[in-house]
């Protein structure tokens, strides 16, 4: 049930922020602050998401397979691999470095 | 000083398309006004078909985290923005309360209201089209989108990217969500590593100024810091607190610069790069 809660506010809320910018009179949010938070929002949340499914398990900071498997990631996107390419690499490398040890 | 650097900042660096640089840059003034509707249709499928198929990585993270096969169809069908879904499921499968995670994704989300400024402008849907139309804005449409010479080719562009990244992303996170069972252990597969890289490949397009980097830096150390102490879902979003705090540091440091320069040399034109 809570996972339904989850889903639901999550479909709602993520359905109306796209609504809302279609909708939205052009001025309200071309305001320079809101637009650099706008900018800077998804960076902060993006890259802290990043970090804690790459060293977080439960409530343990751990150093494992995954850290090579992103280390992949990062330079398959500094070679400007395509997408697939990037989120293969770090499977695959993942998968490896598992298979190993 | 200060408005002499906003007024020679370039208007849309720090716009809703500033977030999206896995395009170029938006239409210029003096851009060719016509592309073949093939090319468009072209790029637009190159876009679609690649990260539609990313889906199934999604499928198989989702199911890794427990939920139901109809959950995890529901969630690409009703909330279809990847970074949102990845970031539920993993709050979810970390334990995280369903509140909290619900707010970690709609923050999340929010950067589509952006888009969605830039697109009302581009593509000029009349009213009645734009529930739907609002339903796919997304990374991915927008990248499309805004780099269309003219409005025939961003209406396209948007459409076909949009139709097929939807299509696509729901088959393939439903095979997906299907596959995980007969993959068996996903970690031995590695797929646990699949929503960080997603996260990251969405992110490294966005560290273009210093700005963006020190943020990204800040929220990873609040993250790190705060994930053994607070429950889950709470550090990440603690970690958005980094944006204000950084967009507060800079200002505060660029009107110090700029007064100090002013100190020093009054005659010379200084503080202009903001």
């Amino acid at each position: 049930m809570n996972v339904w809660i989850a889903i639901g506010l999550t479909a709602a809320g993520c359905y109306l922020a796209k609504y809302a910018g279609l909708l939205v009179p052009a001025g309200v949010l071309e305001r320079p602050l809101v637009q650099r938070m706008a900018t800077l929002l998804p960076v902060a949340l993006l890259a802290a998401l990043t970090a804690q499914q790459t060293f977080g398990d439960g409530q343990q900071l751990v150093l494992d397979a995954r850290a090579a498997g992103l280390a992949a990631a990062a330079l398959a996107l500094i070679l400007r691999a395509p997408f697939l390419v990037v989120v293969g690499a770090a499977v695959v490398v993942t998968a490896g470095v598992r298979a190993l040890g | 000083m200060r408005r002499v650097a906003e007024q020679t900042a370039p208007p849309e660096s720090t716009g809703a398309i500033g977030a999206i640089s896995a395009g170029p840059p938006g239409p210029a003034p003096d851009a060719p006004p016509h592309k073949p509707d093939a090319a468009v249709v072209r790029d637009a499928l190159g876009v679609g078909i690649a990260v539609g198929l990313s889906g199934f990585a999604f499928g198989v993270t989702a199911a890794g985290s427990g939920l139901s096969l109809l959950q995890i169809c529901a969630l690409s069908l009703f909330v279809f923005t990847g970074a949102s879904q990845f970031a539920l499921v993993g709050a979810l499968a970390a334990g995280g309360n369903p509140y909290t995670a619900a707010a970690g994704a709609f923050f999340l989300g929010v950067r589509n209201a952006f888009y969605g400024l830039r697109l009302s402008q581009l593509l000029a849907f009349p009213r009645a089209l734009r529930p739907f139309a609002a339903h796919w804005v997304i990374d991915e449409t927008t990248a499309v989108t805004v780099a269309q010479p003219d409005r025939r080719s961003a209406r396209i562009g948007f459409t076909v990217t949009g139709l097929t990244l939807y299509v696509l992303w729901n088959l393939t996170t439903l095979v997906g969500a299907m596959g995980a069972e007969a993959l068996g252990d996903t970690e031995a597969w590695g797929l646990d590593a699949a929503s960080p890289a997603v996260f990251l490949a969405l992110l490294a397009p966005m560290l273009r100024s210093t700005t963006e980097r020190v943020t990204a830096g800040v929220a990873v150390l609040l993250a790190l810091t705060l994930l053994p102490v607070l429950p889950a879902g709470v550090p990440v979003l603690l970690s958005a607190l980094a944006a204000p705090l950084v967009l507060f540091l800079m200002g505060r440091r660029r009107r110090g610069a700029a007064t100090a320069s002013q100190k020093e040399t009054t005659e010379k034109k200084g503080g202009r790069d903001s």
